[in-house]
Order: C-alpha cells, then sequence, then structure tokens
C-alpha cells in the first residue's frame, strides 16, 4: 500500500501533467501486475464491492477518535469528504505494516462476507496498521469516489510510456465492461489478442465550445450543421445479437433505457451509433423529463411510459464489423443516414437531422431558435474530420446559446466544503413577490475568488440570523444569476426549478429594488419551460 | 458584580479599567495582544503592548501612541490589574490577563501550544474566565511536530534542486514566514526573501531576534546569481511577474489549512506544508483544562461546534462574535 500511497501522494500533489505521467509509468514498470491491474480499476471507477456501510464507518470513526458522533457529522461536511474525515480524526497507527495493494483489497472483500463484529473488527485493525495516507486510501476504496485527477488521456499516456503500445488503443482496451477478477493484467495492457468485447465502446469525441461566431471556420460547404440536443450522449454498442448503452462517462446504462432493447430489430449486428439519448414524444420533450429516467437503474412502467427515450444518431463509429473512424464524417453520415430514414416510426431510433445553410449567417440565425427546437444551440462538425477520441479542438465544434439571466437578491449564505470551507459559497437567491422576497434557486459557482472573499467578509457582517449553518443576510446585494433551463416543480416554494444555476455577475449597480421578480421568472416558464 | 470583560460592538471591553483589549473600532485605549492586522488595528487614541510587540506594530501602524509592557509585568488601569503572558502566536504576542475584585479573566487573542523556538513560549494561566480563539477547532486538526515539518520542507528544497526548480515558499510576512526562515537548513542553499517578507525580518532582527542570513528580492538581483536557492514570499506574489523572474518554480504553501485536501488542491501549489501559529485541536483542548478556567468564551473560528463540544464536555462555554479572522487561507497578513 506504501508504494500505491506514494504514488498517489505524487498525484495528489502536483497540477502540472508531466509529473503526474513520470509517476504513474514508473508505478506501471515498478508495481506487481496484480496492483497495477488494480490502480487502473481504482483510477477508473471500479472499486471492489462496499464491505461496510458509510453510517458504520462513521460510527467506528468516532468512537477510536474517542469524540463524540455529531461532533464526527459536524467536521465532515467542512472536510468535504468522508474518508478523509476518517483519516484526519484517527490517533496515529500503533501498528507497522507494508503489504500490497492487492492485499488489501482482498482484505476488504474477505470482511464483506463476515459478520459485523468481525468486519468492525478488522477495520480498526487496518485503521491501526496504515498511515495517513494509506488510511485514506482504504477508506477510499470502502466508500468510492477517487477523485483525483487522474483523466483517462493521463492514464492511457502512462500505460502507453509503460507498454510501448499506442494511447488509441489502450483507451479502447481500458474502456467496457471488464473487472480485476475477470481479466489480467497483462490481457487488459499487453496480451496482442486480447479477448474481443462485445460490449466495448469506442472512445467518445467531444467538440469545444466555439466562443466566436463561426466565419472564422472558414467556406461553409466544408461544414455539417445540426441541432445541439439537450439529452445524454449515447454509445450503442450492437454485437452478437446484443445492444449495449454507453454514457460519455463510460457508464453503462444497458439497464436503465429498456427501449434500445428494439434495436436489434431494425439495425445489424456490428453496428456501433454515437449519439443524444432524448426523452421523445413527437418530439424531443426536455431535459426534465429525461432527468426522471437518469437516476433510476430500474424504470418502472409508468414512467416508461410518461418518458419514452430513443436515440438522436448522429455519428457511425463501426458499420459491418468495422471501425469507420478514419473515415470521413460526411461519409459515416451518408451511411448513417441510408441506414436511419428509411426505419418504421416504431424503431426508436432517428436521424438527427442536418441544419442546411449557404451562409454563416444563416446557422447564426438558426441558432437563436434552438430553444424552440428543445435545443442547446447549434453543432458544427467539419466534414471530411475522422472520429478522433476525446476533447480535441478543431473539427467538432458546439456553439451553444447565451444562457437565460434573471436578476435576484442574496439572502441565505452558508460556508462551502472542503476546498472552499472557509469562505461563504453556497448562496440561496429570492426574487420578488409583492413587497416579499420569495427563494427561488441555489448556485455556488461563478464568482471569482477575489469577489467569494469579498462576500464573506460582508456575510460575516451582516448575518441577521443563524440557522445551523445557514446565515440569513441582510438583503442588500443583487447578481445576475444565468441558467441554462427553467421548469415547473412542486418541490419548491416558488413552484420553480433551474437548471445549471450559477451567478453571472455581482451586480453592485443594481439596486434591491430592480431585482426581477416571481411574475417574471413565470414568463420565461411560459416561454422556455 | 458586572463582569471583568465584557463583548460589544467594538471589542472586549473592561468597565474596571476603562479600556479594550484587540478592538475594531477606534477607542481611546487599547491593550493588544500582538501585531496582526484583525487584532492591532489603527485609529486608537492610545495603544498597550508588550516591549517585544511594539516594533512590529510601529512598523505596521506607524505613528501610534504606544506604551510598552514586560510580560509578566502587572499594571494598574483603573481599578483593573493588568499583565501579559506569552501566547507562542508569533514574536511578542500576549495572553492578557486582567484581574478585578478577586475574578481573574484572560483574554489569549491568537495562541499555541508548541514551542516554535522563536516566539516565547506559552504560559498556561489560570483563572476563572478565558476567552479563546477556535481557528482550528476541530478535531480534524491536529498538527505535526515542527521539527517533521522542517524535514518535509528539505526534501522537497533538495527536490526542487535536483530536478531544477525554484521552491516557492508562501506564507504570511509576519510570524509564519520568519519561524519558516529558523527551520529552514541554511547549508542546503541561499535563502531570497520577498520585500514584505524581509521589512519584517528587518524589523524583527533590529529587536535582536536571531534569523538565517537572506537576500532581499530587488528588481536588479539576478538569481542565477544564487542557484540552488529557496525563496520565502507573501503568496500574493505567486503567480506574479515578480515571481517570473525565477523561471521554473515549485509552488509551496505553509499553513493549518493545508491539512485539507480541497484547500491544497484549491491552492493549486505543487506542495502544502501543515504548520499553523494557531493551537490545534488538542492544543486547544490542553490550553483551556490548564487555565481552570470554567466559562469559556470562543471568539474567531469554528465557533459554534467548538462551543457546542466545550458544553458537552463539562465547561459553561458561550460564542462570541468578534470581528477577528483567524489564519486565513488567502494572503491576507493576520
Ligand atoms: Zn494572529
Ligand atoms: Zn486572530
Amino acid at each position: 500500500m506504501k508504494r500505491f500511497a506514494d504514488l498517489f501522494t505524487l498525484i495528489d500533489q502536483t497540477t502540472r501533467t508531466n509529473p503526474k505521467v513520470d509517476a504513474l509509468a514508473a508505478y506501471f514498470r515498478d508495481a506487481p501486475d496484480e496492483d497495477k491491474l488494480w490502480c487502473i480499476a481504482i483510477f477508473t471507477g471500479r472499486r471492489p464491492k462496499r464491505a461496510v456501510t458509510t453510517t458504520r464507518l462513521r460510527e467506528w470513526a468516532a468512537e477510536r477518535a474517542g469524540i463524540p458522533l455529531w461532533l464526527f457529522e459536524e467536521s465532515y461536511p467542512i472536510v468535504g469528504d468522508l474518508a478523509e474525515t476518517i483519516a484526519l480524526i484517527l490517533p496515529p497507527p500503533a501498528q507497522r505494516s507494508d503489504q500490497s495493494l492487492s492485499y488489501w483489497i482482498t482484505y476488504l472483500r474477505e470482511m464483506a462476507a463476515m459478520p459485523e463484529e468481525g468486519r468492525k473488527a478488522a477495520v480498526l485493525d487496518a485503521w491501526d496498521r496504515l498511515q495517513a495516507t494509506e488510511r485514506f486510501l482504504f477508506n477510499k476504496l470502502i466508500t468510492g469516489g477517487f477523485r483525483i485527477g487522474v483523466s483517462q488521456k493521463l492514464m492511457t499516456r502512462a500505460l502507453s510510456r509503460a507498454s510501448g503500445r499506442e494511447e488509441p488503443e489502450l483507451a479502447h482496451r481500458l474502456m467496457g465492461d471488464w473487472s480485476p477478477d475477470t481479466i489480467s493484467y497483462h490481457d487488459l495492457v499487453e496480451a496482442e489478442d486480447a479477448a474481443a468485447d462485445l460490449s466495448r465502446p469506442y472512445p467518445f469525441y467531444l467538440a469545444y465550445a466555439l466562443e466566436q461566431p463561426p466565419k472564422d471556420l472558414g467556406a461553409p460547404a466544408d461544414w455539417h450543421a445540426e441541432w445541439k440536443w439537450d439529452g445524454i450522449r449515447g454509445q450503442i454498442v450492437l454485437r452478437g445479437g446484443v445492444h449495449h448503452v454507453w454514457s460519455r462517462g463510460e457508464e453503462l446504462m444497458t439497464d436503465r433505457f429498456p427501449e434500445f432493447a428494439r434495436l436489434t430489430d431494425f439495425i445489424p449486428d456490428n453496428t456501433v451509433l454515437d449519439g443524444e439519448i432524448l426523452a421523445w414524444r413527437d418530439g424531443p420533450m426536455g431535459f426534465n423529463a429525461l432527468q426522471k429516467r437518469i437516476g433510476r437503474k430500474t424504470v418502472p412502467a409508468k414512467l416508461l411510459k410518461d418518458a419514452p427515450v430513443l436515440l438522436y444518431a448522429y455519428d457511425l463509429l463501426e458499420w459491418d464489423g468495422k471501425d469507420m473512424r478514419a473515415q470521413p464524417f460526411g461519409d459515416r453520415r451518408r451511411i448513417l443516414c441510408d441506414l436511419v430514414t428509411p426505419l418504421s416510426d416504431t424503431a426508436p431510433i432517428r436521424l438527427s437531422p442536418e441544419i442546411p445553410f449557404d451562409t454563416w449567417q444563416t446557422i447564426e440565425t438558426a441558432r437563436l431558435t434552438a430553444r424552440e427546437e428543445s435545443a442547446e444551440g447549434v453543432m458544427l462538425k467539419r466534414r471530411d474530420s475522422p472520429y478522433l477520441a476525446g476533447r480535441k479542438k478543431g473539427d467538432w465544434w458546439k456553439w451553444k446559446l447565451d444562457p437565460l439571466t434573471v436578476d435576484a437578491v442574496l439572502i441565505y449564505a452558508q460556508q462551502g466544503h472542503g476546498r472552499r470551507a472557509n469562505l461563504f459559497t453556497d448562496f440561496t437567491f429570492a426574487v420578488w413577490k409583492g413587497n416579499d422576497l420569495v427563494p427561488f434557486t441555489k448556485a455556488y459557482s461563478g464568482l471569482t475568488d477575489e469577489e467569494f472573499r469579498k462576500i464573506t467578509a460582508w456575510v460575516r457582517k451582516n448575518t441577521l440570523q443563524r440557522f445551523g449553518p445557514v446565515r440569513q443576510v441582510r438583503p442588500e446585494h443583487v447578481f445576475e444569476i444565468a441558467f441554462e433551463g427553467i421548469h415547473e416543480s412542486p418541490r419548491h416554494k416558488s413552484g420553480i426549478a433551474l437548471r445549471f444555476p450559477r451567478m453571472a455577475r455581482w451586480r453592485h449597480d443594481k439596486p434591491l429594488a430592480e431585482a426581477n421578480s416571481l411574475d417574471d421568472l413565470h414568463q420565461l416558464l411560459d416561454t422556455y419551460g | 458584580m458586572d463582569p471583568v470583560l465584557s463583548f460589544t460592538d467594538r471589542g472586549i471591553y473592561c468597565a474596571a479599567g476603562d479600556f479594550y483589549i484587540d478592538p475594531w473600532r477606534p477607542v481611546d485605549r487599547a491593550l493588544i495582544t500582538h501585531g496582526h492586522a484583525d487584532h492591532a488595528r489603527s485609529g486608537h487614541g492610545a495603544y498597550l503592548a508588550t516591549r517585544a510587540a511594539a516594533p512590529v506594530m510601529r512598523h505596521r501602524l506607524g505613528d501610534i501612541a504606544l506604551d510598552e509592557i514586560d510580560f509578566g509585568e502587572r499594571r494598574m488601569i483603573g481599578g483593573a490589574a493588568v499583565s501579559f503572558h506569552p501566547a507562542s502566536h508569533v514574536p511578542g504576542s500576549a495572553q492578557i490577563r486582567v484581574e478585578v475584585g478577586g475574578q481573574v479573566w484572560v483574554a489569549s487573542g491568537d495562541y499555541k501550544i508548541e514551542n516554535d523556538g522563536l516566539s516565547e513560549p506559552f504560559e498556561p494561566v489560570p483563572c476563572h474566565h478565558f476567552i479563546t480563539e477556535s481557528t482550528f477547532g476541530l478535531p480534524v486538526f491536529t498538527w505535526a511536530p515542527q521539527a517533521d515539518i522542517a524535514a518535509q520542507i528539505d526534501t522537497w528544497w533538495a527536490d526542487c534542486q535536483t530536478s531544477g526548480r525554484t521552491p516557492l515558499l508562501g506564507a504570511y510576512a509576519l510570524g509564519k514566514a520568519q519561524r519558516l526562515l529558523t527551520m529552514l537548513n541554511p547549508d542546503r542553499g541561499p535563502i531570497l526573501t520577498h520585500g514584505a517578507v524581509e521589512n519584517t525580518n528587518e524589523v524583527l532582527r533590529a529587536q535582536g531576534l536571531t534569523l538565517p542570513p537572506t537576500h532581499r528580492v530587488t528588481p536588479d538581483l539576478a538569481p542565477k546569481e544564487y542557484p540552488g536557492a529557496l525563496v520565502l514570499a507573501t503568496p500574493s506574489a505567486f503567480g506574479t511577474p515578480w515571481a517570473r523572474r525565477f523561471g521554473p518554480v515549485s509552488t509551496a504553501f505553509a499553513s493549518g489549512w493545508m491539512r485539507l485536501r480541497g484547500v491544497r488542491r484549491r491552492r493549486a501549489a505543487d506542495r502544502g506544508f501543515v504548520i499553523s501559529d494557531h493551537a490545534d485541536w488538542t492544543g486547544l483542548l490542553s490550553a483551556i483544562k490548564e487555565t481552570g478556567a470554567e466559562n469559556i468564551y470562543v471568539t474567531h473560528g469554528y465557533t459554534d461546534i467548538f462551543t457546542k463540544y466545550l458544553n458537552s464536555a463539562g465547561y459553561t462555554a458561550a460564542v462570541v462574535s468578534t470581528e477577528y479572522e483567524g489564519e486565513v487561507v488567502e494572503e491576507t497578513d493576520t
């Protein structure tokens, strides 16, 4: 575990990419194969089955630290991470040990089968044998969520350096439905003929945001335009008579969207499609409808009826078993078009329509009508571009609509968690309803550090009342809140909920009375909801 | 009987002596625990501080009416007996003991327990009522011994020399920076200092404190002439044209907040050294216990949580709101 902890520390303490790649590559050269495999698994979001509930972990940690549980619970949001909170409050270890990463993973798995008393003893013993960072990692192995800045790109670059294989190939190998139990490091990374994996998707190609009008992109004829849909990016893999649905986050979503099982009736085997999953009834239903589907691993029949999904296909990555990614986009699109257009309406797939245009002016005008199409903007794709892996500049651009905005009054503030533990960063905003201020949204981001410091100092001096960690502040400051969508929500006091709200600007220039009203919000709801 | 000290919107007030301790609005007479900006503010009529704290205060606040007092010296102000006792926070920092009619109150300002070899070592002062800070009043904050941190910093400096980067270490100009100086290994290489740090160094050296040799970074200093040097600066200098002269750097911050991974990552430095001039959780609890006080008033920091804990541990504790700031993660000099 020490080697893994050292690796973690090296990666975690630097913001520069090269030292991270160096550290990972060295690990992939020197560590035992089993540990390497687990290292890849952990950094790509795979972890052993949870052996202990977090409730028990908190109780045992507080008990071992000799503090009341409430004090642990108060400390946790300030640290912002459960595994870290536990590692920080425990007394120093009394024993010494230097077992491997795989040893501790086996340890955790054996623990899962024990009665609770045994699990508690095992966890306490582990805490007493591990140093601070090792402890944090051990806890992370239980709780999950390793967010330490190892992107897939970083991982594949390091593996490439250690194994001599090409990065795109490694990216492809790391995707899909593998686990350290079903594969060895050799088979995953090094083997010449890795077992063909029917479910394995391709790395997604991601568009860059267009900041300037598109006329700098060159001749309009070289470009293809379509709507930027407001759904979930998905890849559907049809091989061996079965289908797999992947999210951009490389999460397998097949069971979440049973509608796509019928695709095998319409699309030939050995095809891989890229597109947008949308809730759809005679047209896209908006993200709010889809939201209900995202959170559920299994879907009740009613929801299937209320918010059915289909795929707006926009790219073809594999056709007749052949990797199509090196072909020009225009060619891929033509085959896709021939494949999807003749299908019956009952097929859970449509072609994402092309927006024809001759001049950039046409596309600029079209973009402004995106909300009416339930889209977020337009996509521009170079007709001769290959399908690349990851976010690459130049061939694919997303040109989003400007966000909607309202001016709102700051009324509650709460201290941030973790990285912003001592600043006020979590705010609740209100709009006018007659002479009252009605809270309607929270927002956490969008200000500069300097502004967060300023508002923090102000909040400290202008607190009217405290409710636990929340401070009610003097209504005095107006902020411009930007957001991507608005919809009705009975759960909210205002009856309204926003999508991706953030603070766009601190409106020092706006007097309180000029903040927007609830009526203004209802008008936005009528137009865009 | 009236309480010896009361909490007003100007600061901590002693009616018997008609003075304030560390007030944040202008008052006629102010007793100051130490020279950090949130405790020693400008605009008061008359100041009283320890002889060791005075030079820095004059440096920061200019021409003020400042009377000096020795540690342990007893002085009557009106009906109050007043004395100053080491708080080990920064050189010259004091806890202020106030006694009226047999009732003893101590306002401790900012303090730490560990002897850093530079500040006067912390002295527990028995009292009935104790005013404590709570900057790091959560059980997740515990500090490793200073020698461990010194070893970490030295290793980092050595790594930087191997990889050809200049180590750029950020810390407050008053207190933390000088403490770090005494922790550095002068045999490792030369030490360059930012002007804000070096100004304080000069003040402290002039009052007889021993610091290792340093070189002030001026516009005509050529970093090339100091191979293998470490640069000590205020964090506000990071990423500025001032810092660019050193070529590729490895940045580090030294602060108690570096204990939290989230804060470390937010500061986006290459290293975070966990070291503070404020007491950690165990330090706060042991300091409070040693005073023998039953009544505890909790100021700046995690006041609500720390107070709740003290009450559950048998003290009579209350939150006092002040405008002290504790150890801010950002660059201001507190
Ligand atoms: Zn201070
Ligand atoms: Zn303070």
